[in-house]
């Protein structure tokens, strides 16, 4: 039997991994639940993000959490774009083209990213690295601790845009309803462009906090879009405060099954938790009733 | 100002000119092509893994059979051959089995002689098969994996030492080593990649640990890539091993022991089997401090042949490492040339043939002349190191000592 002196180390782990879920399950519920887009390619983006990251730090010696002032706008842009003109443009409205529309363009970035920069695995070594702090007994990697606090300022700050601020109050006016929304004078493309946007800056900050502790390589998002999804459907689709809980919960989850079940059948912990909450909540912790 | 007329005329009267030049440097040329009668360069497979999560070490390995080639072909060529010079085919297998099985198809249709590579063991198990369908004969460089030769495939031969053989010298040495310090380990922990290499290796360690008195508290497999060793260091830290002995590669072992380092993680010693980074001069330069003590058991030069230094400087002048990956590949290339030498073909069947009589003695490696039953080079043998004060130290066998062991560890 494992010691529960390595229990709390475990749980901090969990909660530094569970908060970078959380921004990229953010981004993603805010997608679904704005547009109702099943974003296929969410994964590719954050992929795209932290080549971004990786490139500005070896080529530019930009340091990964100062390059969120370039990442994140760039990343809105990068989404504002596809959503408006690639995006909406060949789904004629159809949720089963969205799905194929993502889903494409996910395989044209991770191919792109293939042809780019080859299958692989990179990764970057600053001056913390090595680095950990204490925290209550539990040794925490920096990179770990930065990536925690800085995921949840800006969960923070994508929290108070949506409530607010005029924007955040369009987006959800359209989350509820497109029609009303419209006839008081919204402008539904380019909101629905601003939200998809902003999901995307959420991978941006992520990547810029992720990869300090991580790598990259051309399939690298498949991971993380698959725990966001678990997220966004524990939590509640479209709610924020569901994928922050969600985010932080199954980080944890993930960190203390692969603690006592071994690293492979880590993952077990997670998808145990998703049928659980299917089955005795299926409109997820935070979610409402359709 | 130059008129447009005269400009033309000119141009086409200087390219007549270099044409007619250039026609008469061919007639006065050819004479020479027929006299010296130039064999046709032999082409041989260069194939690794040098893209995916092995690039870190398919990148040396390729560069190291590359720098064999320059130095053959410089030293002129294949001699019984008239000086034929050696070709390479490169071929990358992306670190999975099957692009490598791919690649060696690719080589076949270019008409390689021969094929070196392909690092490792799970890699090495599909080139090998791909090369017996046409005969090619295949160098392993490094796949430790014993069921690479243990299959029959007449055109497979390795010439370094196999998992098998390299942790019988290791239990044998860790129980020398723990004998003369009065026993003092007596638990240990096994951490390996998820592969054919990293299980297997940790299958004979499991099953010869016992024997010398360990007891093997627990076995723990990890993927590749994996990034965060938090939850296995925390699993070491229940555990509290006298001795942890990771079998992985590169990237994995190196974020092994750095979070073992983060986490205050300090056995009696980190013992390597085969350890991806532990006698690696990159890991010790660009973690001096995590590297330190750390013992490894793998494949290794002789540390008294007179030709390293050198070697290793050049590679160091080009940015590169001396690192395993480049000298198995490098002498596993001259075995190829020497093959051929005495062969005096480029056929496929002539080589085999030339490698299953080899006595190839000519090499930067401690293995003796070479003699190959059933494809293994029986001489071939992993040396012990230890990293001593930021350098890569032999401590066992006595003949190619450089420095004594520090054992139990104290960090």
């Amino acid at each position: 039997m494992l010691e529960l002196s390595i229990l709390w180390p475990s749980i901090a782990n969990g909660l530094a991994t569970g908060a970078i879920y959380a921004l990229v399950a953010l981004g993603l519920t805010l997608i679904y639940g704005v547009l109702h887009i099943i974003n296929f390619a969410h994964g590719a983006a954050l992929m795209v993000a932290l080549y971004g990251v990786q490139l500005l730090f070896t080529r530019f010696g930009v340091d990964p959490y100062a390059a969120i002032v370039v990442l994140v706008p760039a990343m809105f842009g990068f989404g504002y774009v596809l959503q408006r003109f690639v995006i909406a443009r060949a789904s004629h409205g159809k949720d089963e083209n969205i799905l194929l529309v993502t889903l494409g363009i996910a395989i044209v970035l991770e191919n792109l990213a293939l042809v780019l920069f080859t299958a692989d695995t990179r990764t970057i070594e600053t001056r913390w690295s090595l680095a950990t702090i204490d925290i209550a007994g539990a040794f925490i990697a920096v990179p770990k601790a930065v990536a925690f606090v800085g995921a949840l300022a800006a969960a923070a700050i994508l929290l108070a845009l949506m409530a607010r601020t005029d924007l955040g109050r369009a987006i959800r006016a359209l989350a509820r309803q497109r029609h009303g929304a419209k006839l008081v004078g919204i402008d539904v493309e380019h909101v629905f462009a601003m939200s998809f946007g902003i999901g995307l800056a959420c991978l941006g900050a992520a990547a810029c906090f992720l990869l300090p502790a991580y790598y990259v390589n051309p399939t690298v998002g498949n991971g993380f879009v698959l725990v966001a999804f678990t997220i966004v459907v524990l939590g509640g689709m479209g709610s924020f405060a569901g994928a922050l809980v969600g985010g932080l919960l199954i980080g944890v989850v993930e960190s203390v099954s692969g603690l006592y079940l071994g690293e492979s059948l880590g993952q077990i912990g997670i998808f145990v938790i998703f049928l659980l909450v299917l089955m005795f909540r299926p409109t997820g912790l935070f979610g409402s009733k359709a | 100002m130059t008129n447009h007329r005269n400009r033309y005329p000119a141009r086409r009267k200087f390219l007549k000119q270099s044409a007619a030049l250039s026609a008469g440097a061919a007639t006065l040329a050819a004479p020479a092509v027929v006299l010296g009668q130039r064999p046709a360069a032999i082409k041989v497979g260069v194939l690794h893994p040098v893209t995916g999560a092995l690039a870190v070490s398919g990148v040396p390995c390729r560069e190291g059979a590359l720098m064999a080639i320059e130095d053959i072909n410089a030293a002129g060529g294949i001699k019984s051959m008239g000086g034929a010079r050696l070709e390479a085919v490169l071929g990358d297998a992306q670190s999975q089995p099957q692009v490598g099985a791919s690649e060696v198809e690719k080589m076949n249709e270019a008409g390689v002689a021969a094929i070196v590579g392909a690092y490792a063991s799970s890699i090495c198990l599909a080139t090998t098969q791909a090369a017996a369908r046409h005969g090619i004969a295949h160098i392993v460089d490094v796949g430790v994996a014993d069921q690479i030769v243990e299959r029959g495939l007449k055109n497979t031969f390795r010439f370094g030492p196999g998992y098998r053989t390299v942790t019988q010298v290791a239990m044998h040495n860790l129980h020398v080593l723990n004998t003369l310090a009065g026993k003092p380990a007596k638990t240990a922990m096994i951490v390996h990649e998820e592969s054919l290499f990293g299980t297997g290796t940790a299958n004979l360690l499991a099953k010869e640990l016992p024997t010398y008195g360990f007891e093997v508290k627990e076995i723990v497999k990890h993927a590749n890539p994996t990034r965060d060793f938090n939850n296995i260091v925390l699993r070491i830290k229940a555990v509290n091993p006298d001795i942890v002995i990771p079998a992985n590669y590169y990237n994995e072992y190196a974020l092994l022991v750095r979070t073992m380092r983060q986490q205050k993680v300090a056995p009696m010693a980190i013992y390597s089997v085969l350890g991806g980074a532990a006698s690696n001069y990159r890991f010790v330069k660009e973690f001096p401090d995590a590297a330190n003590g750390i013992i490894d058991v793998n494949h290794w030069f002789n540390p008294r042949d007179k030709r390293v230094p050198a070697l290793r400087k050049r590679v160091e002048s080009k940015g590169g490492f001396f690192v395993y990956e480049f000298f198995m590949n490098y002498t596993a290339m001259w075995l190829l040339a020497d093959a051929l030498e005495r062969a005096k073909s480029a056929k496929r069947e002539d080589i085999i043939a030339a490698l299953e009589s080899s006595t190839f003695a000519n090499h930067i490696m401690p293995y003796g002349p070479t003699k190959f039953v059933n494809g293994q080079n029986q001489g071939a043998r992993p040396l012990m190191t230890q990293v001593l004060r930021s350098d890569i130290k032999v401590i066992v066998p006595q003949e190619f000592r450089e420095a004594d062991p520090v054992f139990p560890w104290k960090a």
